[in-house]
């Protein structure tokens, strides 16, 4: 895309989308150091997720605010009225994964008390890590304008949904096993539950960017495979 | 519950679509070329006009976006070296055969101007001056009538109805604007062109003429040349872009201006035109 005739207009853009790549690098941190938290019952990562929150609520407001300047000023069209809509959107999702992630590093005292947290929390991991990749990538894709890999990303957040299925399927056996799993399990199902919602925020975030960078909607459906509704006795 | 959503969603689907086909064309414009001597300004134009529709041309200073503009009521005829190529049609009557007859064509296709240009007579004589000449009132309260009707439907007869006998030319910008589309639409005309008609009229003026414009779309099909992108976006229902004497781009203005198809269209509505 050629440069506007208005050298200003290109620099408020370019601030707008750097808030963006930001804003996703701290998601993406904040989801990491909040499970690594989780898992290795450190209480001061937590702590600094739980501070972290704060900045990411900063940025928010600071992209908010250019947005709407900029929209005021500029009156943008088409591709660049895409861009700053769709950023103001991508930062809501990405301010939401952000307390999603605060949210899972608050647990972390409380589960790390409890018995055991780590042998009950390997299928956790296991979705972080899928979450985690997911959180990262759709930054990048939208960075690298990958269109058709940002369909692809938010098709992938069906993988998350599996695994979350069996990661209530198994702590629901441990808690059936052993009442005193109790406590902890329903933390780490909390936690668990929060990543699920991280994943959906990312596919929000994909398809912001796809129809960012193409002008166009992704289709309304798409898969997916969360069936821990029905595997609840009614 | 949901089949019954589904379904309503489709006839709402379906409703647009039909209504879509039933849009007539009241002006085409077919591989339209425009020579001045002998340097071409404009090149194989191919642009419907939608009955009662505004269709907004853009683009940037010498597209051609006027001169297309200038050829749907024959006003390049008034310049000597202009030659006019390919087809141009009013409800399916080709403009530039040899039988019609300029000044009733004129009538039925009126303009307004970038710089309201009142006649120097009272505001009573500028909006029955084209009624006069085209012998459409027999009495003088016909002509009353057309007056007060059509200064009434440029939303200006309020503000000039004490005064009808004052000069035209001693309104403000805008009031002048608006006298002048009254005067436009005193014969009665099915199409109106405007070309850059709020470029010099403060913003209230504008917001006033850009709502006029809205609501003759009732009653008459609009062609606007217009340099606000904003204003195109505002007032048209479809949008031409002009560039270098080509139409790169035709559409719906919802589309055009969040989705253009055209590299040119997207640089230029953007702000990026090197």
């Amino acid at each position: 895309m050629g440069e506007h005739t208005v050298a200003s207009f290109d620099e408020e853009l370019g601030q707008i989308s750097k808030l963006i790549r930001d804003m996703g690098d701290l998601a993406g941190s904040m989801v990491s150091g909040s499970t690594k938290a989780l898992l290795t019952s450190d209480n001061a990562l937590a702590q600094r997720v739980v501070s972290d929150d704060a900045i990411m609520d900063a940025r928010q407001r600071e992209l908010d605010d250019r947005a709407i300047t900029l929209i005021a000023k500029r009156q943008p069209m088409a591709n660049d009225l895409r861009a700053v809509v769709g950023s103001i959107r991508m930062a809501g999702d990405l301010e939401r994964i952000g307390d999603l992630a605060k949210n899972i590093a608050k647990r972390v005292g409380t589960v790390g008390l409890s018995v055991t947290p780590r042998d009950l929390s390997h299928s956790i991991d296991a979705m972080a890590q899928l979450v985690l990749i997911q959180v990262q990538g759709v930054v990048e894709e939208y960075a690298a304008a990958d269109a058709a890999a940002l369909a692809q990303l938010r098709n992938d957040d069906e993988r998350i949904d599996v695994k979350y299925t069996s990661v209530f399927r198994e702590l629901l056996t441990y808690m059936m096993e052993d009442p005193r799993n109790i406590t902890a399990c329903t933390h780490l199902l909390f936690c668990a539950k929060n990543l699920e919602r991280i994943g959906d925020h990312v596919t929000n975030i994909a398809e912001n960017a796809y129809y960012v960078l193409t002008g166009q909607q992704l289709p309304a459906n798409r898969p997916k495979q969360d069936e821990t509704a029905m595997a609840t006795p009614a | 519950m949901n089949i019954m959503t589904e379904q309503s969603l489709e006839n709402a689907v379906g409703d647009k679509m039909n209504a879509k086909s039933n849009e007539v064309i009241k002006m085409r414009g077919d591989k339209v070329g425009v020579f001045y001597g002998e340097k071409q300004a404009l090149f194989d134009v191919n642009l419907d006009v939608r009955l009662n529709q505004v269709t907004a041309l853009i683009g940037p200073s010498g597209c051609g976006k006027s001169t297309f503009l200038r050829c749907l009521n024959r006003m390049n005829d008034t310049i000597d070296s202009a030659r006019v190529t390919g087809k141009i049609t009013l409800d399916e009557d080709d403009i530039y055969d040899k039988n019609i007859d300029v000044v009733e064509l004129r009538a039925r296709v009126g303009m307004v101007f970038q710089k309201p240009n009142p006649f120097p007579k009272s505001i009573y004589e500028n909006v029955a001056y084209g009624p006069r000449i085209h012998g459409l009132a027999k009495r003088k309260s016909d002509m009353d009538q057309i007056v007060e009707s059509s200064l009434k439907k440029a939303a200006i007869w309020n503000e000039v109805k004490d005064r009808l006998q004052e000069p035209g030319t001693g309104l403000s910008g805008g009031q002048q604007q608006r006298l002048c589309i009254a005067r436009a639409i005193a014969v009665s005309p099915e199409v109106i062109l405007m070309d850059e008609p709020c470029s010099a009229l403060d913003p209230i003026a504008t917001a006033r003429v850009e709502e006029l414009i809205d609501e003759l779309r009732q009653n008459y099909t609009i062609v606007i040349v217009t340099h606000s992108m904003q204003q195109a976006a505002r007032v048209s229902q479809r949008t031409a872009m002009f560039h270098l004497g080509y139409l790169v781009e035709e559409g719906a203005t919802d589309k055009m201006f969040t989705n253009p198809d055209d590299k040119r269209t997207q640089d230029y509505i953007t702000g990026r035109f090197g």
